[in-house]
Order: structure tokens, then sequence, then C-alpha cells
């Protein structure tokens, strides 16, 4: 029993998290902290994706350069992985066959031919003339295991839109207090009651 | 108004080394950990410093917020730009692999687009939270 | 996919779908920061006119060659973002689409009167940027990228609907709260596809669909539908989660209520029916399960109970969100019977309804523009003082409570057969019962209309103050698409059944 929840303590962290910032959201009449109640709801969303990421093992998805000097390959791997790589699967990652032969010895496609059923992309113009980095056997296959790192890319994507949330929120907190001269939900509402009887 | 003089020559040599730092940040992001979204925020970290040292007033002669609004749309055409582009050279929208200089230079423009428009982005939101509180006379520090 | 159409220059024509997102995004941001309002209306005018063209343009399209497909940075799906149209969204890019222009015309009238000057050209960026992001949702075909853009329209949104605060103080905390729900809707989104994302490994929705195949009875995919469906439910005001919607509608400018209440939570239903349909099979037990003994009855109680509560009110804007809750009802019903012709008659509704709330918010926008009407007792002898904007009012009305001749019978009648054929008598009966209170509520405001003098102003009645040709020209395309849809059905069905084609998998 224990060991079934220690396996999964993240799983736990984030339904925690989750439960208190609902709560905070629905029973706080504050509306500042109804704020901060929103923003742990959606970091706990944030811990979730990462952790669901993560590969037993597995090294960060950065692909280090061959030799010194040859940072052009690596940029395209990485660039590759976070940018287009909507849908590497997570146990693919593990020594998956890359679809496609010649061109695999590439790190950007390398990357890119995880996913199973990937058709591959070679889009026109792109050179084959970089070499594979080290730690890439003949064939293409990638002998380290990497955590998958599309969540990540996901979650940067979420935190934006959640600052933006939370700055559109903060701003009519603001103009909220300017007009009615508090924060309180029931304050607001005899605000409005007066108003309305007026 | 010499009360603060130890802050203000430090925060004078920490924030031309913020901003390099933030360049570091963006560049860096082609070759492991980093990227524009980071280096927009610690750009204008640079600048909010300079507004808590030396007041919003300052900060706002430095850079307007008129500036910073056409930074943030420019972010946003520049990004968006790219992809115009790609579709001019032949390519589908945002196919950095028509671009001459391949997929490294069509990432470096799309960054240096989010940097700008989220350096610009975190400062207007700076100025128009900051605008709206009384400032801070010198004595109650 | 080989463009057939000679008249358009030939990358416009194949680069069509990216197209009809990014040129509204560029043009919001650069509308913002102009400094003159008049020249950024330019710019929604133009761009908006710009998308009805290239959304009709690619509904001709798929109608005529089926899917199109295009893969964003040439990174072929499912691996990169695709951009997936078919029978299904090509009408609700129309949509919304037509709707942004034809709202874009009626703009600075609005935006003069409700505004504050500084405030005019971010306005319209947000106005274009919340446009980009609907379109963006409905064209997407990528999970994640619907949240993205679902996020961008709401953000832009809660902004739209605050700036009414101009005029009623209430915009702001509408807005607020609009925001907070909103966001637990999304969130609560992101989730859903996170589960799938992990039972699946893939984010594109058709290869999900695809690989969903065998995992009926995973408890990580249930999961994910459970919280998909309450996320989306949030974000179209699904019955009891819709108490953000009549304050929003209320308060915001007249504009913003008019484009909102025609695509924003269109937008939000077809996303649902996208996702329930499109990537979870309803065959699978529990989501066809769910349809029946959670959807459609949920759909049935708020068609009633709203539109009970929609007699009861006194600000007339009020009313009309009330009926808006009542008819995503009528939506979500013909989705729960599972049949294509339920399916058919759900997305008539929802283009005739987008077509007669447009005209009522435009018409009531126009009153409020004319004599600052709110109260339903404001309304007394409109009939004679704005003779034009009352007759397309009376058209969306009688629309909505579904006489003969107009576009609203022939979709009630439609979902009414649907729900004959299946057997559903309880459903017959919330439909009539909804009807009835359809009845009562219109026939409060337009006795009001017609039936009272005018009111006393200095000791004479009020004389006739038609509105400008601006507010009139948009209500009465809307108001006469209203009569044409109710005769010549023959557009509207044959859209509706592409995309219940499209959704219940035969081919459009």
């Amino acid at each position: 029993m224990v060991e079934f929840f220690a396996e999964r303590f993240n799983y736990a962290v984030v339904i925690i998290l989750m439960m208190t910032g609902l709560y905070v959201v629905f029973s706080s009449s504050n509306l500042v902290k109804k704020l901060v109640g929103l923003s742990v709801f959606q970091t706990s969303v944030f811990l979730l994706y990462i952790s669901v990421g993560k590969v037993a093992g597995g090294r960060p998805p950065i692909v280090e350069p061959p030799h010194h000097g040859e940072g052009e390959a690596v940029t395209g791997a990485a660039a590759a992985t976070a940018e287009a790589g909507h849908g590497a699967e997570t146990e693919a990652l593990v020594g998956a066959e890359p679809s496609h032969g010649a061109e695999a010895a590439h790190g950007a496609d390398a990357a890119h031919g995880l996913a199973p059923t990937a058709p591959a992309p070679a889009p026109a113009g792109f050179g084959g003339d970089i070499p594979a980095p080290d730690h890439m056997t003949p064939d293409g296959v990638l002998d380290a295991v990497y955590s998958n790192p599309l969540p990540h890319v996901l979650i940067l994507t979420a935190i934006v839109v959640g600052v933006a949330t939370l700055a559109v929120g903060l701003a009519l907190v603001v103009r909220i207090r300017e007009t009615y001269g508090g924060i309180e939900e029931d304050e607001l509402h005899q605000g409005d009651l007066g108003a309305e009887r007026a | 108004m010499n009360s603060h003089i130890v802050l203000k020559v430090a925060s004078k040599v920490l924030i031309p080394l913020i901003v390099v730092f933030g360049l570091y940040v963006q560049f860096h992001g082609d070759f492991g950990a980093g990227g524009g979204f980071q280096a927009g925020v610690i750009v204008a970290v640079a600048v909010i410093l300079y507004a808590l040292v030396f007041g919003l007033e300052e900060a706002r002669r430095a850079v307007p917020p008129a500036v910073a609004k056409i930074g943030a749309a420019l972010g946003v055409v520049i990004y968006a730009g790219v992809g115009i582009v790609s579709i001019a050279l032949g390519g589908n929208y945002l196919d950095y692999f028509v671009i001459p200089g391949g997929q490294h230079i069509g990432v470096l423009l799309v960054e240096i687009g989010v940097l700008l428009t989220v350096a610009s982005v975190m400062l207007l939101i700076f100025y128009a939270f900051a605008g709206r509180a009384r400032e801070i006379p010198d004595e109650e520090w | 996919m080989t463009p057939e159409i000679a008249f358009l220059p030939g990358w416009l024509v194949q680069h069509a779908p990216p197209l009809l997102v990014v040129t509204p995004l560029i043009a919001g941001v650069i509308a913002a920061v102009l400094p003159s309002a008049r020249a950024s209306w330019g710019i929604v005018l133009a761009i908006t006119f710009f998308a009805a063209a290239m959304a009709s343009f690619i509904a001709m399209q798929v109608m005529e060659v089926g899917v199109w497909s295009y893969a964003l940075g040439s990174w072929a799906p499912p691996l990169g973002i695709e951009y997936r149209i078919d029978g299904l969204n090509a009408g609700m890019l129309l949509l919304v689409a037509v709707i942004g222009f034809l709202c874009a015309i009626y703009a600075p009238a609005s935006v003069e009167a409700e505004v504050a000057p500084e405030n005019r050209s971010a306005f319209y960026g947000a106005f274009l940027i919340c446009f980009a992001g609907l379109l963006g949702v409905a064209i997407t075909g990528d999970a994640f990228n619907v949240f993205v853009f679902l996020e961008i329209s709401s953000i832009s949104t809660y902004a739209l609907v605050a700036m009414g605060a101009g005029r009623d103080r209430r915009a702001l905390t509408a807005s607020y709260n609009y925001l907070i729900m909103g966001t637990i809707g999304a969130t609560f989104f992101v989730i859903g596809v996170g589960f799938l994302y992990m039972a699946t490994g893939t984010l594109n929705m058709a290869d999900i669909a695809d690989r969903l195949q065998g995992l009926e009875g995973d408890r990580t995919v249930q999961a994910g539908f459970a919280f998909i469906v309450v996320g989306l439910g949030l974000k179209l005001a699904m019955y009891p989660l819709h108490s953000w919607l009549p304050n929003a509608y209320s308060y915001a400018p007249t504009l913003v209520t008019a484009f909102l209440a025609a695509t924003a939570t269109k937008v939000a239903f077809y996303t649902l029916i996208r996702f329930v349909f499109g990537v979870f099979d309803p065959g699978f037990g529990f989501a066809g399960l769910s349809m029946i003994w959670l959807i459609a009855p949920l759909a049935a109680a708020g068609m009633v109970v709203a539109s009970f509560q929609a007699v009861f009110q006194s600000d007339v804007r009020r009313l009309f969100a009330y009926s808006s809750v009542a008819q995503v009802g009528y939506m979500l019903l013909g989705v729960g019977l599972g049949t294509a012709a339920g399916m058919s008659a759900s997305f008539l509704h929802l283009f005739n309804h987008a077509l007669m709330k447009g005209t009522v918010f435009l018409a009531l926008g126009a009153m409020w523009l004319g004599f600052g009407v709110t109260r339903i007792t404001d309304l007394r002898g409109m009939g004679r003082t704005m003779p034009y904007t009352s007759a397309a009012f009376v058209i969306g009305g009688l629309s909505l409570v579904g006489v003969p001749g107009t576009a609203g019978f022939v979709s009630k009648w439609a979902l009414l057969v649907a729900c004959l054929d299946r057997g559903w008598w309880w459903a017959v009966l919330a439909l009539g019962a909804a009807s009835v209170l359809a009845f009562f509520y219109v026939g409060r405001v337009l006795e009001m209309m017609y039936l009272r003098e005018p009111p006393q102003h200095d000791g004479h009645a009020v004389t006739r103050s038609p509105a400008p040709l601006a507010a009139l020209a948009p209500m009465w395309i809307l108001a006469a698409a209203n009569l044409v849809f109710g005769i010549w059905a023959d557009i509207p069905v044959r859209l509706a059944n592409a995309a219940a084609a499209a959704v219940l998998g035969s081919a459009p």
C-alpha cells in the first residue's frame, strides 16, 4: 500500500495542489485570493504534464555536440525536438528504429523519426552535410535514454497563458477596487444592490 | 536624492550585466536550455530594477511605454512574418528549411520575436500596475 | 491539394488555412498600437472581410474536394501541428468569419458610444485577436493547439467584456467571474488532453482517435473524457455550468454581446463535438452512455429551466442571455441523440441560432444607442420610435420562438423529428415546453414594443429616431438570412448534413 503511493507520489502532489487551488477559488471571497487559488490550480497541471514527460533514467533531452565547434548539428536536433516534435512518444524514445535510413544519421531527423508512425518529414532544403553526433550508433539509433521534451514545451506555452490570465485578472481586480472601493465579494454585492435601489 | 547611493551604484553595475545575461540565455537557446521566453523576462527585469531604484518616471523616460507597446507588436509581427516569408519562398507556413540559412536562422528570428514581445509585455504589465500605486517617498524606505 | 479557383493568386489559395488565422492575429497587434481608432477600425473591417472571403473559399473547396490538411512548418502530421478542415469545421469557419465581418460594420457606432477614447484602438486589437483565436480553435487538428487558441480568444474576450465598464461598472465583476470560470474550464480541458496524451502519446486529434481503438476500458481515457466534457461545458455554458454567461452578456459592450452570442459559445460547442465524436468513439460504452444519461437530460433540463428564468428577467439583454443558455440545450439535445439526424439538426440549430441571436443582440444594441434601453420597460413604444430596428428584432424573436417561415422553425422541426425517430417522448415534451416559454418571453418584449405608448419626455411623446445605417445594415442582413433560410433551407441543411457526416465517419 505504502509502496503503491510512494511510486506515485508525483500524482499525490498534483492532486493535493489541484484540490487546494480549486477549494481556494470557490471558498474565498477575496478576489485576489481567488486568483491565487487559480494559479495554484494551474500549477498543479504544469506538474502533472512535466512528471509525465520524465523517463526513468533519462538524460535531459539535449543532444551533446560531437566535438567542440560543431554546434550547428546540435541546434538542428534540439530545436527540431522542441519545436516540431509534437507527438514523440515517451516509450518510443528508448531505441526506436527511425523510419528512414540514410538521413537518419542526422541529428534532427533521428530525434524526429522516433514516433513509430512518423512519415519521414525531410523538408526541402535540409542539408545532409552535418556529421552524426557521437552518441549515435552508425545505423542512427540513439544510445542514450532521454526524457520526453514535448511536455516541457507544452507547459512553457501553458505557463505563458497562465501569466496572461493572471495579468488580466489582476488588472480587473485593480479596476474593481478603483470603482467599488473594495475587493471582497459581499462588499461588491452590497455596492451593486445599493446602486440598483438608488 | 543621495540617500540610496549604494543601491544606485550597485544597480548601475548590475543592469548591463543582467541585459547581457538575458542575451546569453537568448542565444544559448540554440545549444541547450534557454530561449526567447526566459531571455525576455530577464531583459524586462533589468528595466524593472531600474524603475525600482531610480523611480518609475525615470524608467518611463528610459523605455517609454509607447516604445514597449510597439516592441510587443513588432515581436509578434517578426514571428508571424517569418512564417509569411517562408510561404513567399515556396514552403509551408513557418517552414524554416526554405529560409536562407535553414532552420538555424529561422528559429533564431522567431526567438528574437519572442524576446521582443515577452520583454515588452512584461514591462507593460509592470508599468500598468506600478502606475496605479502611489510612489513611495524616500523617507519610507 | 490542387487549387482550382483561378481568380485568386496561387500562393493565397495554397496557404489559405494558416493565412486565415495569422492575418487577423498580425493585424490585431498592429491595430492595438495604432494611434487612431478610425485607422484601427479600417484594419478590422478589411481583415474580417478578407477572412470571410477566405473562409467561403475554403468551405467551397472542402465541399468539392473533401478534407483539406495543411502541415504547419512542413512537419507532416501526426508529428507536426496540422490544420485540418473537413465538413464539420468548414461551416464553423464560415460562420465565425461572416459574423465577425458583420459585427465589424457595426463596430464604430457601438465603440464610439461605449468605449473610452484611449481604449478604442486596444478594443479593436482585442476584437481581432479574439476573432483569430476563434478561427484557430475551429481550424486546428491538434488537441493542445485547441487549448492555446481557446485561451487566446478567451483572454481577449475578458478584456472586451470589461470594456463595458464605461456604461455599467458591473461589467468588471462580470468579466472577473467569466475569467475565473473560463480559466477553470480551460484548465480542466488541458488536464483532459494531458490524460489523452498519457494514454496515446500523441496530440493530433485524428491520430488520438486511431490509437484510442481498443483502449475502451482504460481509466486514463475515461478520466480524460470527463475532464474534457466538463471543461468545454464551462466554455459553452452547458446548463449547470452557465453561471458566468448572463452577466457577461448583459454588461459587455453591445457589439461584444452580439459577437460572442453568435460565435464564442458556438465554437466551444464545435470543439465539444469534435472531441466527443471525432476523438472518442461514441460507440465506446462510456462516451455513448454519458451522452444518453448525462448530456441529453442536462440539455433538456437546461432548455426548460433557463427558458423559465428568462421569462422573469427585467433586463432585456439578460433575458436573451438566459435564452442563449436554453438554446445551447437544444443543440446539446441533438448531439445527445447520437443519431445522424440529431447531429444534423443540432448543427442546423447552431447556425440558425447564431443568425437569430446576432439579429436580436444587434437590434438591442441599436436600441441602446438610440435610447439607452436596458430594461424591458424601457422598450415601450419602440415599434413606433425605431420602426426598422424593431422589425428586424421581431424577425429574430419569431425565429427564436420557431414560427414557421423562419430559420428557427426549420431547425426546431428537424430536432423534433430526430427526437421522434429515437422515440424520446420526454425530449419532445421538453422541446414543446421550452418553445412555449420562448413564446412568453419574446411575446413579453414584443407586447412592450408594439402595444404600449412611447414614453413621455418633457410632456411630448418621444419621436422617431432611426438607428444609423451602420447598425441597420448588418442587422437586416442577419434578419433577412433568418427569413431566407427559413424558406430555402438548402445551404444550411447541406452544411449541417456535411458536418454530421464528417462527425459520424461517412464521407462528407
